[in-house]
């Protein structure tokens, strides 16, 4: 069969993919477990675990560059190897996300939360749900469901955002009251930030996935299907 | 995407061939169909070609591209066997109507072959052949200069004109037979894969022609290196052939759509290279 072996490399970078996505997923919610408990050495695990995430990027990126050098790809396979590119890049972010939490905890050390942690966990479940959606999407290759999905991860995104804009209200409020909270308060605005941009860019992937399946701009598309949940679809 | 995904028919789908609202193009290709005796090459081909653009024309082996190309200048009618109906309409002629002499058809829609075939005359006479057999009466060191130049060839050979034009290296021959066909002023060069013969570098030095040449004339090439076919057209023609062997087109359309997110899941699969 012709182009066997680039559709077995192809297929290799794909997992690879999946892999490194699933050690941020993982990364994200332990980062965010062990701040809402305060273990701080599962907040250690979390930083030593980005340098493999980082380490998988760069596999990644020589991987695609290797293949566009030997096969010379067009189309769409040379969509998927850049999509591929693009998405490790966006990982690799988002594992710097999850070690910034981390080392936050780290940096409270014994210091009691301001707050109990309830809408940023809840942001922390939803960017990872966005994640796993984009994910699939790109590899299933689906474009009707790609089309599908879209506006719903936007609906999403904009939910993390409203929940940011929340935390960060309620904790301004504190620090008004006192002064004294501002150093914790900022640790935690940095950690609803963190998560907030992690939600960006999920729908980021989605993005991308988008334009490598149906070869049109996310953005310049006019079959936007609002009505799907991402639970029936 | 396997081999076993698509079916390798050759149905037209028109919405796949693009159209030139509003420009008078300088050809009209017009239901061509080629047989050689009993057997049917090419069929129904329609399409027209905007003037100064540089047209690729691409497909599997077999599937009737050399026969098309050959079509745009009745370089058929040297072969027996072929009969050829349709039209190419030329500035609003057909080139195929009786009163038309193939000749000068070739001189003003010239051809360069994938062997490069100088003359085994000097590179001077190579080039001033077509315009003495045209009765040229004007300063032939001028045209033979001009066309030089044109082909990007004229520094590597000036000071050795009367050498033969065998003499020169593999990618100078094929320069000098771009060269002679400007020399008569054509305003279509059909190229059958100049380049397949020739090294890296020459191959980017005829690349680079075509693409300056484009400027002037138009020209429309048949070529197998995909990537080739994305660097240097503005449009790009994919041809197949069914199992029952007759070429068709089946995508035209601007190069970057072709190449980048062609409508036709075989133009994918061929440019791809799942199919061949």
């Amino acid at each position: 069969m012709a182009r066997e072996e680039f559709d077995r490399e192809l297929s290799n970078l794909e997992s690879d993919l999946v892999v490194m996505a699933g050690m941020v997923e993982d990364a994200l919610l332990r980062s965010l477990k062990a701040l809402k408990e305060r273990d701080l050495e599962q907040s250690q695990r979390v930083i030593e675990l980005d340098d493999r995430i980082d380490g998988r990027e760069v596999k990644i990126e020589l991987a695609c560059v290797d293949l566009i050098r030997k096969e010379a790809p067009i189309a769409s396979d040379l969509r998927r190897i850049i999509t591929i590119l693009q998405i490790s890049s966006e990982l690799e972010r988002m594992g710097d996300y999850a070690e910034g939490i981390a080392k936050i905890n780290l940096m409270m050390g014994s210091e009691p939360l301001l707050k109990e942690l309830i809408d940023i966990p809840k942001m922390g479940d939803l960017s990872v749900k966005m994640l796993k959606t984009s994910i699939n999407v790109f590899m299933e290759r689906n474009s009707e469901k790609a089309r599908l999905i879209a506006s719903t991860i936007h609906e999403l995104d904009n939910k993390v955002d409203r929940l940011h804009s929340l935390v960060v209200r309620e904790l301004v409020n504190i620090v008004k009251k006192d002064s004294k909270t501002a150093e914790s308060a900022i640790y935690l605005m940095w950690v609803s930030h963190n998560v907030e941009r992690t939600a960006d860019r999920a729908t980021n992937i989605l993005e991308r996935a988008y334009y490598q399946i149906t070869g049109e701009s996310f953005h310049g598309s006019v079959e936007l299907q609002k009505h799907a949940t991402l639970d029936n679809v | 995407m396997s081999n076993l995904d698509i079916e390798i028919s050759s149905q037209v789908s028109k919405e796949n061939i693009l159209k030139f609202d509003g420009i008078s193009p300088i050809l009209d290709i017009k239901n061509i169909s080629v047989s050689y005796g009993n057997i049917t090459a090419l069929e129904n081909v329609t399409f027209q070609v905007p003037e100064k653009n540089v047209i690729a024309l691409i497909g599997p082996s077999g599937c009737g591209k050399s026969t098309l190309i050959r079509c745009i200048n009745r370089m058929n009618d040297l072969i027996p066997s072929a009969n050829v109906k349709g039209s190419v309409i030329f500035h609003g002629q057909n080139i195929y109507q009786e009163n038309m002499d193939p000749t000068e058809i070739r001189y003003r829609i010239g051809m360069v072959f994938q062997k490069p075939n100088p003359f085994p005359k000097s590179i001077y006479d190579n080039i001033a052949f077509g315009p003495r057999v045209n009765g040229f009466n004007g300063d032939l060191d001028e045209i033979v200069e001009i066309s030089l130049r044109r082909a990007a060839l004229w520094e590597e050979v000036k000071d050795r004109l009367n050498n033969s034009g065998l003499s020169i290296s593999g990618g100078q021959q094929q320069r000098l037979c771009i060269a002679r066909a400007l020399a008569v002023n054509p305003e279509v060069i059909l190229m059958d894969e100049p380049a397949s013969a020739l090294d890296p570098i020459s191959t980017q030095s005829i690349e680079n022609l075509i693409k300056e040449l484009s400027k002037d004339i138009t020209i429309i090439i048949v070529t197998h290196n995909m990537q080739q076919a994305a660097r240097i057209s503005d449009y790009a023609l994919v041809m197949m052939a069914g199992e029952e062997r007759i070429g068709r087109l089946i995508e035209y359309g601007e190069n970057k759509q072709v190449f980048d997110n062609p409508k036709d899941p075989r133009t994918e699969a061929y440019v791809t290279g799942r199919i061949g």
